[in-house]
């Protein structure tokens, strides 16, 4: 069966994106006091390094970054033949009473939001969480809503949403695959 | 009940017989060998065509655990499965429960087997006294009340002192002396043949030197007093080896080994099978080849199987905990044939090995087709195909290495003192 | 990489790739007992069986702790307190051990091949925490944890195993799992201590006299000697072990530079190591017990995805 690929966003596209989300966050949150960003493994850790670099070019100021591996938290493993690999999970500051911006690639079902919310759980207790993320295609499982979307993209079950990256992990494109 | 026994290849080595041939039998005994013979009367005939036909087949070495093991195996169940195997004769060894170290137990096994065995049975009493190496058993007794031989079998005797005077006491009263070979501080704890596959598995290793060491303190021993001697099971190429020059130097001693050790390796224990566990144990190429060639040679005399049935609760453990030892009565035929395919041996010598040599050695008026000898026959199909199943194992124990197995050969009749024990 | 294994018997049954996801594994969920909170819910739900055969408090506790923090349920069963010492067959334990349906049974056993036996007999995983002298592969794959940790890469080391080969398990899953690596494994140790056709499994060289072993080796690993153990006819003293046998600072220092001492413990001081090398810079032997809680909730990771995996 032959897919048909649709560009929902080129990279103008999304680096137009990434900016709004950065100026929204800082307009929701008063600037980057106590500001961190947790990207979801793989895709999301990238988007909160560029989310990351724009805050410093808007604030002047670093916002750390971590990097959360939801493999543990997930609650389909009975369901896998064998098990996934592992990624590592880096948070190399306290979260401790922090601003947590969660950032991943697609919102969809929202377990996945879930498991990352309760790893970051585990390192400690934030002030709030907050979910930046680059597509939003519907379908919740869960009550879980994003405070920053990219874009919003209706989709159907049969479609599979995919952000691309570049080599130095720069994204490059949304398609979405029919 | 006569028999004719018509147009098969009768192989008889006691009187180098190889042709086709008829057989007759009246009244238990050989009546008459020659072609076209003509069949008396009521006389049931076999056609054998394309079959062999054997002196019955003689195991000098099994274990029918009757008296007092009987949950293992019984004299019926254990000559059972000997007919199946094409075995006219078994020699049992006196490990029993009690040991079978005096007349009562040695009269106990002749009664039973004489009213309730398939096969000819023929007790073997033990070198001394409850086995346990320490004072002799009442050798002369023994004979009297029918034991073929003496041996303490599962054990060696330990105490060179002892195995001396046991070889001359044998002497003076006219039995031999079955030497089970080992030497124990050797042996320690291990479990299985010491080499490249008890190193992987990581289980304690008997080294061959545990065999070869007492097969040459017995060898010389026999030498010395001028005792006949049969050694058991042996498995190395040393024993080989020594029984060889042995018998050059014209030392009295006989040996038999086990079809075990000459179709398996100690490979055969990986995934730490219990049922490739047995004493002596199972050992390498270069052993299996030399026992092959001293079946070919002439150096081991006879093929015993060492059935030794084993409960399954026996074996069904870890490796360390399970009993030595495999069943091979129903097996020994396809395997030993295995040796005439391949050409290590040719078919007469291999019978030899398992009818008149044995014979020989225990003194028994068996393993021969001459006219007046008792009717003990094996008629077997060497061309049959069958794979070893447990559960169609006669035996009472299914320790079998060889479950599952594909062998070629099998007993179609065997026929003790004339009648049909047997029939496949 | 998918791990396909319902059990974990030993390293000579996994491929390289198969211990590299372990050891990848193991090194990503080191973080976890950084935290504060030193709890994932990864096998939540989950049974795990510690059945231990044979004393063990580091084996048995670094198992039961990697368990607690991927939140499994544990049991321990010792010989001492169950039944096993009023006679009841391995066969019968597993029966009852498998009536509180266990996910994960993680057994020691003083008998080479029980968990063979074990493993052919029920549905769900076995881990082997060491089987007589057959293989340790939880040891096998901390030790080389703590390797790649240091070098990066176990390929083209030089390790060295010195003491009794022919009893020790550690020895034999080391060797499978750092040959399968690419490291060069050189074994010295008493003659009477040495199993026939060792050097069969694997890229393994036997040197007789220790400091050929020791020349210029990345890693110098000592196994524990046990007299009682391995008997009265194989050594005459422990002196005269630790005399030819014995890793002090003068043999160390035919080693690289920066040789790592490693060591299964317990240490015997003073005799297959001395006090100054056990406590000395180039010793790792905290860092292998550290190690070990990783390595093994990678091993309880993988092999829980097991019932799905046998098909």
């Amino acid at each position: 069966m032959a897919t048909e690929n649709t560009i929902i966003l080129d990279g103008a596209g999304v680096k137009r994106a990434l900016t709004r989300i950065a100026h929204e966050v800082l307009e929701r949150n008063k600037g980057v006091k106590d500001l961190v960003l947790v990207g979801i493994r793989t895709g999301g850790v990238h988007l909160a390094h560029e989310l990351s670099l724009r805050l410093e070019e808007i604030e002047g100021e670093k916002v750390p970054v971590g990097a959360v591996d939801i493999t543990l938290y997930r609650d389909d493993i009975k369901g896998h033949a064998e098990h996934l690999p592992v990624g590592k999970t880096e948070i190399p500051f306290s979260i401790e009473g922090k601003k947590v911006v969660l950032v991943d690639d697609v919102l969809f079902t929202g377990r996945t939001i879930r498991a990352a919310m309760d790893a970051i759980m585990d390192h400690g207790r934030p002030s709030c969480i907050q979910l930046a993320v680059l597509v939003d295609r519907g379908h919740r499982d869960l009550p879980i809503r994003a405070d920053f979307v990219g874009r919003n993209v209706p989709t159907s079950l049969k479609e599979n949403i995919t952000v691309a990256f570049d080599a130095a992990n720069k994204p490059t494109e949304v398609v979405l695959e029919k | 009940m006569n028999l004719l026994i018509k147009g098969g290849r009768v192989v008889d080595p006691s009187q180098n017989i190889d042709d086709s041939m008829d057989l007759l039998v009246e009244d238990g005994r050989i009546k008459e060998m020659g072609k076209g013979l003509k069949a008396p009367a009521g006389a049931e005939i076999i056609d054998a065509a394309g079959l062999l036909v054997t002196p019955g087949f003689i195991d000098m070495h099994v274990h029918l655990r009757d008296p007092g093991l009987e949950y293992k195996e019984d004299i019926v169940t254990g000559t059972r499965a000997a007919a199946a195997g094409g075995f006219t004769s078994v020699a049992c060894m006196p490990n029993t429960k009690p040991v079978n170290d005096n007349k009562a137990i040695t009269s106990y096994i002749v009664n039973k087997a004489r009213n309730e065995a398939l096969v000819n049975v023929f007790p073997v009493g033990s070198i001394t006294q409850g086995s346990k190496g320490e004072s002799l058993a009442e050798m002369g007794e023994l004979k009297e009340s029918g034991c073929v031989a003496v041996s303490d079998d599962g054990r060696p005797v330990g105490n060179g002192e002892l195995m001396r005077r046991a070889l001359e006491y044998a002497k003076g009263m006219g039995i031999m002396v079955i030497a089970h070979s080992e030497e124990l501080a050797l042996v320690g704890e291990g479990v299985m043949n010491e080499g490249f596959t008890s190193t992987e598995l990581g289980l304690k290793g008997i080294p061959w030197a545990a065999e070869d060491v007492a097969v040459a303190r017995d060898v010389y021993l026999a030498e010395f007093t001028g005792s006949p001697l049969h050694i058991a099971h042996i498995s190395t190429s040393g024993s080989v080896r020594i029984i060889r020059n042995a018998k050059a130097r014209g030392v009295k001693v006989t040996c038999e080994t086990a079809p075990h050790y000459f179709s398996l390796t100690d490979d055969a224990v990986r995934g730490y099978n219990t049922n490739a566990k047995m004493n002596p144990p199972l050992r390498e190429a270069a052993d299996v080849a030399a026992i092959k060639a001293g079946l070919a040679d002439g150096t081991i005399d006879a093929i015993a199987t060492d059935h030794a049935p084993h409960h399954l609760d026996e074996k069904d453990v870890e490796f360390n905990l399970a009993l030595n030892g495999i069943v091979g009565l129903e097996t020994s035929l396809p395997l030993s044939l295995q040796l005439v395919a391949d050409g290590v041996v040719d078919l007469k010598t291999l019978l030899e090995k398992m009818t008149c040599n044995p014979a020989q050695i225990l003194g028994i008026d068996r393993g021969t087709l001459q006219v007046g000898a008792a009717a003990d026959i094996t008629v077997i199909d060497p061309a049959r195909e069958w794979v070893v199943a447990a559960e169609q194992l006669a035996s009472k124990s299914k320790n079998s290495p060889f479950i599952g197995r594909k062998m070629k050969g099998a007993a179609v009749y065997t026929i003790v003192g004339g009648k049909v024990v047997f029939k496949r | 990489m998918p791990f396909k294994h319902k059990d974990i018997i030993g390293l000579q049954d996994l491929t390289r790739e198969e211990i590299e996801l372990l050891l990848n594994t193991a090194e990503n969920l080191k973080e976890i007992n950084e935290r504060d909170i030193k709890k994932v819910p990864t096998l939540r739900g989950k049974t795990v069986v510690n059945l231990f055969y044979e004393a063990s408090t580091r084996t048995r506790t670094s198992f039961e702790i990697a368990a607690k923090r991927l939140s499994a349920d544990t049991i321990n069963i010792t010989a001492s307190t169950s039944s096993v010492t009023k006679g009841e067959t391995l066969s019968d334990t597993a029966r009852n051990v498998l009536a509180m349906k266990p996910d994960i049974i993680v057994m020691r056993h003083a008998i080479s091949g029980a968990h063979h036996y074990l493993a052919q007999r029920v549905s769900c995983s076995v881990i082997n925490a060491g089987d007589g002298a057959h293989e340790h592969p939880s040891q096998g794959l901390l030790d080389m944890l703590t390797m790649r940790q240091k070098f990066g890469s176990l390929e083209g080391l030089k390790v060295a195993i010195v003491g009794d080969i022919t009893h020790s398990r550690v020895a034999r899953s080391n060797i499978y799992g750092l040959t399968k690596m690419g490291a060069n494994v050189f074994l010295a140790g008493p003659p009477t201590m040495m199993p026939p056709g060792i050097e069969r499994l694997g890229n393994v060289t036997v040197c007789n006299d220790m400091r050929e072993a020791v020349a210029d080796a990345d890693v110098v690993m000592m196994l524990r000697i046990q007299l009682e153990r391995q008997g009265k006819t194989l050594l005459p003293t422990l002196k005269e072990y630790s005399r030819y046998f014995g890793l002090n600072n003068h043999v160390l220092q035919l080693a690289k530079k920066d040789a790592m001492v490693m060591h299964p413990g317990p240490i015997n001081r003073g005799v297959e190591l001395c006090s100054h090398v056990a406590d000395g810079d180039q010793s790792h032997i905290l860092k292998q017990v550290e190690n070990g809680v990783a390595v093994r909730m990678s091993m309880l990771y993988h092999v829980s995805g097991g019932e799905l995996a046998t098909e």
